[in-house]
């Protein structure tokens, strides 16, 4: 809403205040001013004008050559352009050393030798932005009334010299989609009543309503209010400079005497209005009613609209003449050649509205406020006014009556509220003349009995119907600054975190330990990017009306953004790339209602572990290094079950032969393992490994707790042993037969070499483990271990046909 | 010459050439030489078996006393020849103490991580627990329950991704009061929690506007809890985000789920409220919307708003972080380049 400070100067005395400090003020006490406009800013020496007479240059096809009285002694000869200059026209003339909008400065020159002694000014180059610009005057100057003083400053005739006081209005406050609205707005903060000068209204005796038109609706529901005007005789012409000024200040372009008029009383009432061509109606009926399936109608616009159900349509008992609130029909609006006008003031279901605007993509002044609701108590008020000012105006004569269907006065509704609860939910020591002054400043009529407040709350503030609405009406008033500042008072609870989050936090801390650096990636992705790396096999969820391309399915796993984020690094010549992420993917569930959500986390090494130094070479990352971090976390958050990795070859987007499912019992936990070097191909990346976690299941998992036991008193032994295997044998198997023949003392097992390659036969590889002794209880003899040692050195030859060497 | 003179020759002969011994292995032969089982002063002493038992003692004690004063000259020498080599070895042994270490590789959490734990860690110390949720939710949830029916107009503000025509993306962490509302336990201690989490906006993106940003929702909910309650818990948390120094005022503003509603701006931090680029010359920044919990919003819940009462609030992280940082551009969070995501590894 754009409210101007001169048209609130009509209502108010502003004497004592300045824009800048209003401005601060209603953003304080109620309603943010998104920006001061101040539209004539850094213009200057811009006066009246009277062209005395005009001449074709010789040799220009455009140019004029004029003589302009700007009240000196002399005349002042300027060279202009418009095609509309003419004699006896008032013009708005920037001086030698005039300043226009840009900075763009006017000086004394010469158009092709002919003196130029200033500019006979656009609206545009005054600054008005095109949309509010009359037509008739769109490609040229602009003409002032004759009874422009000649000589005088021209800014204060344009508005120019008025500040516009531009409100972000929030839903709850349509009130002040008005100048009225605006003008309470201000008296509360101002501790004034505003004064609104009435317009008399005088009927034609002779001429009844009834005559010219009947009107009803289909719906009361949609259609609570509905009352028509007529004025006859009118001669639509421009309209009054003050009219228009009015309107472009606030945004709304001036078409003729009629239509300003009703977009006048929208902007001072917040009701919009409709006027009809009465004869263009073609009958004596009004009905309004829903369209019907398909139903047709040419808008203001010339656009034709295909309307349905949804769509509130005016008719004139037959066909549409007007979309409901949003827009006329082009059949029946008001022209040059009208001659008699219906003025509609009517209240339309703001969900019909709101529904029709929004599918045909039809937003407007009108439409905008009734969506919010209106003041019930100015919709007649506001016809009379508009009918009274048509009449002046376009000097026509107001039928007598009104067209109005059938309906109940509205009511104000009464809202109590005691002191002591006003004091309890602000936390304020108000007293009841505080509160009492606050009420009296809305201009909101009230009764006490005892500590309680019954307020009456005017139609104008249709937002206010509970308690809480009161409360926020005392607190804004009162002055939110003014609430004291204290922190609640209250029954002590712990604040921890839970078991997830705790986990979490440490999941994040290891792996930032471990050189990943976090990302935090679009959940919302491409439907084949979604789909990869999903550790279960779930169907996707999708956006029904998706904004992009990119980002329409929700993602079941973590490495497809880490593999963007990967990609994004390396086209920027990142070549060593170590990310993690956390956070949900979303798995489409059976049961139909909200996908299952679940937390993950996941890891991605490309390039080098460790860069090559001056004293170290580089570690390039691969399969171990990146399982060595999911083991040691795994070790540290204490799971208790056996994890297990198991070789798998069933991600279309990993190596085949590089990647295992990762398992906790029989739970599938995880997945690590390098990217398909067709995928990192596609992205251009070196090779890259990366995991994958379900950290819902790392919570549920059952724990190992910490227990302390005695640092051995006696000395361990060792023995190494390197075998001979075929290729195939695993790491595992050959741990298996080693524990399960180790005897009782054997401690841990460690594989400290492993070779595959030249010096040994094709298809084997020799492998070596340390094998730690240890009898807490006593040394151990040299001859015990000996001879569990040969235990396992059988084991292996046996079972595993291994060469030791 | 008798064994005296004999002691006496060796011990000189063995003084003189211990003082010209540079190496500790010219030293060590030295020490075999007079002192090992073939030595010379074994040889002499091997004579004593000739004397008298008058003279053994008186000879032994000088030999004796010889062994000893070589051995001492010995450890003098073996001492010094040791030093010296100490440091020589360590005046070859320098570093330049100039060169980079070699450092283990650190990442460090997202900047948007790092104001959220910021957060939440402020509220867990004032008894607040955290409460996460589903990123997909019911329509019912996400508006009706929130006091934001269909067609309403607010429903305007926040352009929504739908699934389903009940299922969609949270538009905001709102969702979480009525759902942490229906299961508290009043009778166990008030309600008091924070929810951060990801929210999603049917926007296009650019430099202002993500279709996914974060959001920190907090609620207290109890029999006596005040607007001045809710002004001291946001001055709090001003504090902690911005400074000590920092004020807040409050400005009337309107969400559906709390009436009193108030937009919270925090005196600016980088020129202290004169007015500056960041606070576009007002003083002020935007940074939280809060308000007292709507009576209809408890009343869904099954909560009686007769008895009680409360504030929420609601922050979002990327719009902190741009301010805090200077950040211009809010798709930075979303790219992850490693350059942005390692200017935010000081933790300080």
């Amino acid at each position: 809403m754009k409210a101007s400070y001169n048209w609130l100067k009509e209502y108010l005395n502003l004497e004592n205040t300045t824009p800048e400090q209003l401005a601060d003020q209603i953003t304080l006490t109620g309603i943010e001013v998104d920006s001061l406009i101040v539209p004539g800013e850094g213009l200057k020496k811009l006066v009246v004008g009277e062209v005395r007479s005009v001449e074709r240059m010789e040799g220009s096809d455009h140019l004029n050559i004029t003589q302009v009285d700007v009240g000196e002694a002399e005349l002042y000869q300027i060279v202009c352009g418009a095609p509309n200059v003419a004699k006896n026209q008032k013009v708005v003339v920037a001086l030698p050393g005039a300043r226009l909008p840009g900075n763009f400065k006017i000086k004394k020159s010469k158009l092709r030798g002919h003196v130029s002694n200033g500019m006979i000014c656009s609206l545009d180059e005054l600054g008005f932005s095109d949309s509010v610009i009359p037509k008739r005057t769109e490609d040229g100057i602009y003409t002032l009334p004759e009874e422009a003083i000649v000589g005088e400053e021209a800014l204060s005739y344009l508005g120019l010299d008025d500040i516009i006081i531009d409100l972000d209005i929030t839903p709850n406050r349509a009130d002040a989609m008005s100048m009225r609205g605006v003008a309470y707005e201000v008296g509360t903060i101002l501790s004034q009543k505003p004064d609104f000068k009435e317009m008399s209204l005088s009927e034609n005796a002779d001429e009844s309503i009834e005559n010219y038109v009947d009107v009803s609706v289909e719906s009361k529901q949609d259609t609570p209010y509905y009352k028509l005007r007529i004025v006859k005789d009118v001669t639509v012409k421009e309209s009054p400079l003050w009219l228009q000024r009015k309107l472009m200040n606030a945004g709304i372009r001036p078409i003729d005497s009629v239509v300003d008029v009703t977009n006048y009383i929208m902007l001072e009432y917040g009701q919009p209005l409709h006027a009809f061509d009465y004869d263009a109606l073609d009958s004596k009926e009004i009905y309004v009613r829903r369209a019907n399936q398909d139903e047709k109608i040419i808008t203001l616009d010339g656009q034709e609209r295909i309307l349905n159900q949804e769509n509130l349509v005016v008719t004139n008992g037959q066909q549409p003449v007007a979309l409901a609130g949003v827009m006329g029909g082009q059949n029946s609006h008001v022209t040059q050649t009208t001659k008699t006008v219906a003025i509609e003031s009517a209240v339309f279901a703001s969900s019909l509205i709101r529904k029709t605007a929004q599918s045909l993509n039809l937003r407007s002044e009108s439409s905008s406020r009734f969506e919010r609701g209106l003041n019930l108590g100015t919709v007649e008020a506001a016809l009379d006014h508009a009918a009274a000012l048509i009449a002046e105006i376009s000097e026509g004569q107001i039928v007598s009556g009104i067209a109005e269907i059938e309906s109940t006065d509205p009511l104000e509704k009464r809202v109590s509220i005691t002191l002591e609860r006003i004091n309890h939910v602000l936390g304020t020591r108000l007293s009841l003349e505080e509160v009492a002054s606050v009420f009296a400043r809305l201009q909101f009529e009230y009764t006490l009995t005892e500590d309680k407040f019954t307020v009456s709350v005017p139609l104008r503030r249709w937002d206010i119907s509970i308690e809480a609405d009161l409360l926020e009406e005392v607190a804004r008033v009162y002055g939110y600054n003014n609430i004291p500042s204290t922190l609640p008072v209250m029954e002590s609870t712990p604040g921890e975190l839970d078991d997830k989050q705790r986990l979490t936090r440490f999941i994040h801390r290891f792996l930032e330990g471990s050189g990943l650096a976090q990302t935090i990636s679009y959940a919302l992705t491409t439907p084949e990017k979604a789909k990869r790396f999903s550790l279960k096999r779930s169907a996707t969820t999708n956006l029904d009306w998706p904004m992009s391309e990119e980002h329409q399915t929700l993602r079941l796993s973590l490495i497809s953004g880490l593999v963007d984020n990967a990609a994004y690094n390396a086209a920027r010549q990142a070549k060593n790339i170590a990310l993690y992420e956390v956070g949900h993917v979303f798995y489409d569930n059976q049961t139909g209602t909200l996908p299952l959500e679940e937390e993950h986390v996941a890891g991605l090494l490309s390039g080098d572990l460790a860069e090559k130094t001056w004293s170290d070479s580089a570690k390039p990352v691969d399969f171990y290094s990146l399982k060595g971090i999911v083991e040691e976390l795994l070790e540290t958050i204490g799971i208790k079950e056996t994890i297990q990795y198991v070789a798998t070859s069933s991600f279309d987007d990993l190596h085949p032969g590089r990647t295992a499912a990762i398992y906790l019992g029989e739970k599938k936990i995880g997945l690590i393992g390098q990217i398909h070097p067709q995928v990192t191909h596609l992205f251009d990346l070196e090779d890259t490994y990366v995991f994958e976690l379900n950290i819902d299941a790392l919570v549920k998992a059952e724990k190992n707790s910490v227990l302390y036991e005695a640092i051995p008193k006696y000395p361990g032994t060792s023995r190494d042993i390197a075998l001979l295997v075929q290729e195939s044998v695993s790491h595992k198997e050959v741990m298996n037969v080693i524990k399960s023949n180790g005897g009782k003392w054997l401690q841990q097992v460690r594989l400290f070499d492993l070779y595959q390659g030249e010096h040994i036969q094709p298809g084997k590889k020799s492998i070596a483990y340390s094998l730690a002794y240890l009898n807490p209880e006593a040394t151990l003899k040299e001859e015990e271990v000996n001879k569990d040692f040969e235990k396992v050195k059988e084991a292996l030859q046996k079972d595993l046909d291994a060469e030791i060497r | 010459m008798d064994l005296k003179e004999k002691l006496a020759a060796l011990a000189d002969k063995a003084t003189q050439e211990i003082k010209s011994v540079s190496t500790l292995e010219e030293l060590e032969t030295l020490r075999v030489s007079y002192l090992g089982k073939k030595g010379e002063l074994t040889q002499v002493l091997k004579g004593m078996k000739n004397l008298s038992a008058d003279e053994r003692p008186i000879i032994g004690q000088l030999a004796n006393q010889v062994r000893d004063n070589l051995t001492n000259q010995m450890a003098v020498t073996r001492e010094t020849i040791e030093k010296e080599a100490l440091n020589k070895r360590l005046s070859e042994e320098t570093l330049d103490v100039t060169l980079p270490g070699i450092r283990p590789r650190k990442g460090q959490s997202h900047v948007i991580t790092q104001i959220i734990e910021e957060i939440e860690d402020l509220f867990l110390g004032m008894g607040y627990q955290i409460v996460e949720g589903n990123e997909v939710e019911e329509d019912y949830y996400n508006f009706e329950r929130v006091n934001l029916p269909q067609n309403h107009p607010a429903r305007d503000m926040q352009d929504t991704f739908y699934i389903t025509s009940e299922i969609l993306m949270r538009t905001h962490t709102s969702p979480l009061q009525a759902r942490t509302l229906e299961t508290h336990d009043f009778s166990k201690g008030p309600l008091k929690m924070i929810s951060p989490g990801k929210v999603y906006r049917r926007d296009t993106d650019d430099a202002t506007h993500s279709h996914q940003f974060h959001q920190i929702e907090g609620m207290v909910i109890d029999k006596h809890i005040t607007m001045a309650d809710l002004k001291g818990t946001l001055e709090t948390l001003a504090k902690k985000m911005f400074g000590e120094n920092r004020e807040i005022r409050l400005r009337p503003s309107y969400f559906p789920f709390t009436e009193p509603s108030v937009e919270v701006d925090v005196s600016c931090f980088k020129c202290g409220g004169k007015g500056c680029n960041v606070c576009k010359h007002t003083g002020w920044i935007e940074i939280l919307g809060a308000g007292m919990t709507h009576p209809e919003v408890l009343k869904m819940s099954g909560v009686d708003p007769e008895i009680y009462g409360g504030f929420a609030f609601g922050l979002g992280p990327d719009r902190i972080a741009m301010l805090k940082y200077g950040v211009d551009d809010i798709r930075n969070f979303y790219l992850n380049d490693q350059r942005f995501l390692k200017q935010f590894k000081v933790k300080g």
